[in-house]
């Protein structure tokens, strides 16, 4: 994975530097909340319901060992004992002081870490593929693009003051595993008919209020005109994104409103111009970076395992995902155990993942947008080892895409955008679906939890999806069906009226029930919805 | 009533105005009437509070002080999922409270 | 020919707390984009944030100053319009107006920024701090145009 060189390393420390600079003039009254609000933003820091949140940076999913460690330290050190993994691949610390951030992204920086533009009105953290570099199916490890994208989107002059959040992801695979047309800026990498690898760009995708799928905008830009051309397309939203409503600042509206055609062509004349300014970085450039992105040094083994311990059997059918070497896989570590908060890890366990990672996954992990980390390289020799350690830890749910792998925002336990609670939903419904055995009967169900119309939960993007919404004071909550993040992507249907918290957990029974009816073959949830509609689901839960 | 509320500058603790300062404890809330939006602004110009804004809350017959919202009940006490957080860690009730 | 009465617009010299020209200083009434467009002698203009910058460039030969206003500092179209003018090669007077606060001195500048007039005066030590930050930068912008500045990018590869 990408090291930091000396520039690299000035950076991260002149901007602990500024931060710091900016926490004393805060707490000298020299800046009112106004304006060090959006400054606190820009290094992560939320100003949440309990106290300061603090939003580490973990570029494209990728860290190892080393700093996977001092992520555990932070939490034991600085706060409660526990970091939250994200949907964006990022970990959130909720207890943090002002008076400790600026030592906190001094700890960052000396491994390769900080929590820059991970909030705030400017281009944030670069999702990617989270088994880049190790599946089977990509094209190209896409992570070498993500890096120099981060680079070019670090403290960029023009674009820090964006009329809102701006977020980009970077996939090289047909399967979409990022939740890639689901971003302001959806990058694949594609090759073309000459074999030539280039970028097939998508802008204006994204959740929240307005849902929205990413148009594509290009088909084809060639990797040396990479850079120049997402520069374009921020140029165009910079200047015409709307500022006049908060909630409908994002691109997806202005490539909405201007339509996919006009907004394209202001885009490709931009890219035009600035072709001719000479913006691009050096083509050697994207070279030196993917040099740290080669294969580890991967050896020959067993490429099946001994499966007469069914717990072991279930587990790697369900966590592991095909690698492109044969005597290796993906290991999926949960962090969604029945009952648990979804994306919770203590500093214990972070640390375990770190040792886990030296020893069996040449020092790397993975966070995955759905709030579980990823082990990408290994032996398949050396799973059943793995497992038990895992298992012994709590982190050895065999539960990775099944209804219990559930999204779930942190909600109105956590979050002062909330208009209810998330955390106990989920653990409600992993416990009794657990028990009752239904996880196993209903396979591949993806479902996320959001607890307001911002949508962190990824609500629009679930198989089911559930949204809490303040109904008089009291909580409720809205389901809904049919929505996918993956390459078959499609935006979910609310079904009717709103539940209870109980009632939620009755309608999820429900409509899982119908499911297992009508279900035809090997038919998923959503394949079953996508084939017999709304109207059956709608009738068993209303009558 | 009207009780004022918001963060701790330095550390981000919830805090209530308790007529002469700042506490952690909801119960130590008073009513301010009418003298609210001034007292926010006072106190917010000395960085005494942080984004301070004031909310309706009830006096309890056993003189604890419960803020209409769920929400500020949330930041009153702490997550319903961590009661080990929470400012009553080993009072079941507490939860119940929130909700 | 009838002159756009400068009213409320235009900042003066003495309005100017940071300069890095070493010519003289403008003292014009500024005026607005659309007025500057209709009239042949204006030499100094304003740009308001949802001015469009590109309808200037036939008269840049002409501008001895451009002020682009910043009505809150958290509106970042100022940045877009500064970087543009100076790509379609004006050299005069880029002059930030209005809620310019510390902490966006050194991104105003590397967009071409040379001249600066906050509604409130900055702290003078604060602001050298700020101008300084930032040693190396990764990105282009009008600051590594023509290479006066190399990007970290262009001096990892000679």
């Amino acid at each position: 994975m990408y090291q930091y060189d000396q520039y690299d390393q000035a950076m991260v420390d002149a901007r602990v530097e500024e931060f710091r600079d900016q926490a004393r003039r805060r707490l000298e009254g020299k800046l009112t909340e106004d304006q060090f609000k959006p400054l606190r933003l820009m290094n992560g820091l939320y100003l949440q319901l309990h106290a300061y949140m603090l939003r580490v940076a973990i570029p494209y999913g990728t860290l190892n060992s080393r700093q996977m460690t001092v992520l555990g330290d932070i939490a034991d050190k600085y706060d409660r004992g526990y970091g939250h993994f994200t949907t964006r691949q990022n970990i959130q610390y909720n207890w943090i002081k002002l008076e400790d951030a600026a030592d906190i992204l001094a700890d960052l920086a000396k491994v390769e870490m900080h929590a820059i533009q991970t909030s705030g009105n400017c281009i944030r953290n670069i999702s990617s593929d989270h088994f880049a570099g190790a599946t089977h199916d990509e094209i190209i490890d896409p992570r070498p693009y993500a890096e120099l994208m981060r680079q070019w989107s670090s403290f960029h002059p023009e674009f820090t003051y964006l009329p809102r959040k701006f977020k980009i992801c970077v996939i090289a695979s047909e399967k979409d595993r990022a939740a890639m047309r689901l971003h302001d800026i959806g990058i694949q990498i594609v090759k073309n008919a000459d074999g030539e690898v280039g970028a097939r760009f998508f802008v204006g995708g994204g959740m929240g209020r307005t849902p929205m799928v990413a148009p594509m905008i290009r088909d084809f830009v060639p990797l040396d005109q990479l850079i120049t051309y997402a520069e374009a397309c921020l140029r165009v939203y910079n200047r015409y994104g709307r500022r006049d409503n908060k909630y409908k600042a994002r691109i997806k509206i202005l490539v909405h409103e201007l339509g996919k055609e006009e907004y394209t062509r202001q885009v490709e004349e931009e890219f035009a111009h600035l072709l001719e300014q000479g913006v691009e970085p050096p083509h050697e450039e994207l070279a030196r970076i993917a040099k740290h992105f080669g294969d580890p040094a991967f050896e020959d083994g067993p490429k099946t395992v001994d499966r007469s311990d069914p717990d072991f059997a279930l587990w790697v059918d369900r966590n592991s995902h095909r690698h492109k070497h044969d005597a290796y896989v993906s290991a999926v570590i949960s962090l969604k155990p029945v009952g648990g908060i979804p994306g919770d890890a203590t500093g214990e366990q972070i640390r375990i993942m770190a040792r886990l990672a030296k020893q069996y996954s040449f020092d790397e992990l993975r966070i995955m947008h759905t709030q579980n980390v990823v082990l990408p390289h290994v032996k398949i020799a050396d799973l059943h080892a793995l497992w038990t350690e895992l298992d012994a830890a709590g982190l050895g749910a065999p539960n990775m895409d099944t209804i219990e792998d559930m999204i779930a925002c942190p909600g109105l336990d956590y979050c002062a955008l909330a208009n209810a609670r998330s955390i106990p939903l989920a653990q409600r419904i992993s416990e009794r679906f657990d028990a009752s055995g239904k996880t196993e009967k209903l396979g591949e169900l993806k479902l996320k939890i959001s607890g307001c119309i911002n949508a962190c939960g990824h609500h629009h993007a679930g198989h089911i999806g559930i949204l809490g919404v303040d109904k008089k004071g009291v909580e409720n909550y809205q389901l809904s069906l049919g929505g996918s993040e993956a390459e078959d992507v499609s935006l979910a249907k609310i079904t009717g009226p709103g539940f209870t918290e109980d009632g939620v957990i009755e309608a999820l029974e429900t409509v899982t029930d119908v499911y297992l009816e009508r279900k035809e073959g090997e038919e998923r949830f959503l394949d079953t919805y996508r084939r017999i509609g709304m109207e059956p689901f709608k009738e068993a839960l209303y009558g | 009533m009207k009780v004022l509320t918001g963060n701790d500058l330095k550390t981000g603790d919830v805090i209530w105005w308790t007529g002469e300062g700042w506490s952690r404890h909801v119960d130590d809330a008073v009513d301010t009437g009418e003298q609210g939006e001034q007292i926010l602004a006072t106190e917010e110009a000395a960085r005494r509070v942080n984004v301070p804004y004031m909310i309706e809350a009830t006096r309890e017959d056993d003189g604890s002080v419960r803020p209409a919202h769920i929400k500020d009940r949330v930041r009153a006490l702490g997550p319903t999922v961590r009661p080990d957080l929470t400012l009553k860690p080993k009072s079941p009730e507490a939860l119940d409270w929130i909700i | 020919m009838v002159e756009q009465p400068a009213t409320d617009l235009g900042t003066s010299p003495d309005d100017v707390q940071f300069r890095f020209r070493d010519d003289e200083m403008v003292d014009h009434a500024t005026v607005t984009v659309d007025a500057c467009c209709d009239q042949t002698n204006a030499t100094a203009v304003r740009i308001e944030p949802g001015d469009d910058t590109r309808v200037l460039l036939p008269f840049l030969d002409r501008l001895a100053l451009v002020e682009v206003n910043f009505p809150s500092f958290a509106d970042g179209r100022g940045y877009s319009a500064a970087r543009i003018l100076r790509e379609a090669g004006y050299t005069g007077e880029l002059r930030a107006v209005g809620d310019v606060l510390i902490d966006q001195l050194s991104h105003m500048r590397r967009c071409g920024f040379d001249s600066f007039a906050p509604d409130k005066p900055l702290d003078e030590e604060d602001a050298a701090r700020a101008f300084a930050t930032w040693e190396n930068v990764y990105q282009h912008a009008f600051d590594t145009h023509g290479g006066k500045r190399h990007t970290i990018i262009e001096k990892r590869h000679g």
